[in-house]
């Protein structure tokens, strides 16, 4: 039936005249030169060097913004840094030393309310969208969280002013989160979107193949497995939060006191940063480059510290 | 290659002569119908391919029934037919009737999530949740709402002996499942179908992705289940359909050519399409 394969193997065979019947024309197809098999060329040589030292020069290029900014950082700020610094309150203007204890308890505050208000909502909205959101209403989310996720912050915080600071009357704690909660929102939603649709067909099909409801593979079966990655939007969109300065401005306002009262103004640390660096005292600069390091330090330990814990729990 | 008509062969079973039985399941004859599975006239489109033709199957209750046949012919297919599986692809269409223990499942009121727990399905690739060995058997339990820990552990391990795991795994319950090897991953499938307590097992290529030794024990694992669990198997694997099944349903473009008992279809098939198939002809 099958005819057998013809020896040449290597010969291309002209495309298109696959007929059985005919018999093979002459070879006109030249072979191609023997392969050299004791090493590359050396144009294939420099090729590769070529194209390896390009992939490290971008890698490096990535790397050294975020280096360069964090020994600036370190530079100007750890002179700044003592253990007064992280206890204390800002001091009066002319009196040395001072803190920013009140900010560091402000922005977790601010970064939690913000977090009490996207993640629920954003993980729900990402989870819509993997499972159900293929329709029109689906497309319009999607849409909608994209060009959200294109809002100035400061646009989001005169939004939280009208939505929040306005019938309240005064500028309040609440006010910021809800203005960092929105900016926090199309991260959140669009990466935990991608992270569900990346959990295999097959866990959903064993789900569904042992009788299980939709909501409960979703529940069950389908978040557990993204929370990996659920866990980094939501972290994303946090850090990016953390450090917003301008929607801050016209919310949280910011404050000079302790104060925990959600419906009171409250301090943080991007807006004491930016106080400071304007303000015309050297020592208060100082003290703004001191508060950006702990800044960052506070976005490490935070997402370390949610890391940890969630790959605890995810274990399980 | 000859591509004839192809002939369909009477492919009603030589069940007991005497007046056709009708659909109905009353008293006795509900028990008899249990795990029995039936197609009548069942057509099924993808969009507008038609994928199955016309097909009209009976799968007796307690016994291995295989499907062969070469790739795309629609087997894969049929067998999800029977737990709606097919339900999740998007434009399928489906015309006559899929009855499962003598109920036809494609009325618009079935249950589908009942269904599903009434025929269990094991899957080509093991796909056990990325949850501890003890929480993936459990995984049925808890969603049928069983909370006491005591039935939990008392089932769990039940259905991880019926599955012939629970000696390689009952040190080690809790670790994660998706560090047991191919074999005992499949085989934690199995179990984890079985302890929801189905009447059927539908296994679509259960040992294509297990080595020898693997398969063997898959193998014997479907004999033993047949004493009590109507499975219905989807093989390449001739030899394998000869060594498990009692029956043997042979599938051809979508149609169904040929079924009847094992032995006799490979050693006197009655359609010239089912010999040059299993005698390596093509496919």
């Amino acid at each position: 039936m099958t005819s057998p394969a013809p020896p040449d193997e290597g010969a291309a065979r002209p495309s298109g005249t696959g007929a059985r019947g005919t018999p093979p024309g002459p070879p006109r197809v030249r072979r191609p030169a023997p392969l050299r098999i004791r090493g590359p060329s050396a144009a294939r040589r420099i090729n590769n060097r070529a194209v390896i030292a390009l992939c490290h020069v971008a890698a490096a290029l990535v790397v050294l913004p975020l280096l360069l900014i964090v020994w600036h950082l370190i530079e100007k700020g750890l002179g700044g840094l003592s253990l007064a610094f992280f206890t204390h309150l800002p001091k009066p203007v002319g009196e040395p030393g001072g803190g920013v204890a009140n900010a560091i308890v402000g922005t977790l505050v601010l970064a939690g309310l913000a977090a009490l208000i996207a993640v629920p909502v954003g993980v729900g909205a990402g989870l819509y969208l993997a499972e159900y959101g293929d329709g029109r209403l689906g497309a319009l989310v999607r849409y909608t969280a994209d060009v959200l996720s294109g809002v100035p912050s400061i646009v989001v915080g005169v939004a939280a002013y009208g939505l929040v600071v306005v019938p309240m009357g005064r500028f309040s704690a609440l006010a910021g989160g809800v203005a960092l909660g929105l900016l926090m929102l199309p991260t959140i939603v669009r990466s935990t979107e991608e992270v569900v649709r990346l959990v295999p067909r097959s866990y959903r099909e064993a789900a569904l193949g042992l009788g299980a409801p939709r909501w409960r593979m979703i529940h069950s079966v389908v978040l557990p497995a993204a929370s990996g990655g659920v866990v980094t939007a939501c972290l994303l969109g946090l850090a990016r939060a953390a450090g917003e300065t301008a929607p801050l401005l016209f919310t949280a306002l910011g404050s000079r006191f302790w104060t925990l009262a959600l419906d009171r103004p409250i301090a943080s640390l991007p807006v004491y940063i930016y106080d400071y660096a304007r303000a015309p005292y050297d020592d208060w600069n100082r003290q703004a480059w001191a508060a950006a390091l702990v800044l960052l330090l506070l976005v490490t330990i935070l997402s370390a510290l949610v890391r940890l814990a969630t790959r605890r729990m995810v274990r399980v | 290659m000859s591509t004839g008509v192809i002939v369909r062969p009477p492919v009603v079973p030589p069940a007991p002569p005497g007046p056709p039985q009708p659909p109905a399941s009353t008293g006795a004859d509900a028990a008899a119908a249990e795990g029995r599975l039936a197609t009548r006239a069942f057509d099924l489109f993808y969009g507008a391919h038609q994928a199955l033709r016309d097909i009209t199957i009976d799968i007796p209750a307690h016994g291995v029934t295989a499907i062969i046949g070469p790739s795309g012919c629609g087997k894969s297919t049929l067998l999800r037919s029977f737990n709606r599986m097919n339900d999740l692809i998007p434009g399928v269409r489906t015309r006559g009737e899929v009855r499962v223990s003598g109920e036809n499942v494609l009325t618009p009121g079935t249950d589908v999530v009942a269904l599903r727990r009434r025929v269990g399905m094991v899957f080509q690739r093991p796909n056990p949740f990325p949850k501890s060995i003890f929480e993936n058997a459990a995984f049925g339990l808890r969603m049928l709402g069983v909370r006491d820990r005591l039935e939990i552990e008392a089932r769990v391990e039940d259905s991880l002996r019926r599955a012939a795991l629970w000696d390689e795994v009952r040190d080690r319950i809790g670790q994660p499942a998706l560090r047991l090897s191919g074999g005992q991953q499949q085989r934690l499938c199995i179990a984890r179908c079985l302890a929801v307590d189905p009447e059927v097992l539908l296994m679509d290529e259960p040992a294509s992705a297990l080595d020898p030794t693997a398969t063997a024990r898959i193998e014997e694992l479907m004999m033993d289940l047949k004493q009590r669990y109507t499975i219905v198997v989807v093989t390449h694997n001739m030899q394998q359909a000869a060594r498990v099944s009692d029956r043997t349903a042979f599938m051809l473009s979508g149609e169904l050519i040929e079924v009847g008992g094992t032995k006799e279809l490979f050693t006197r098939p009655r359609v010239k399409l089912t010999e040059d198939y299993i005698t390596g002809r093509f496919g």
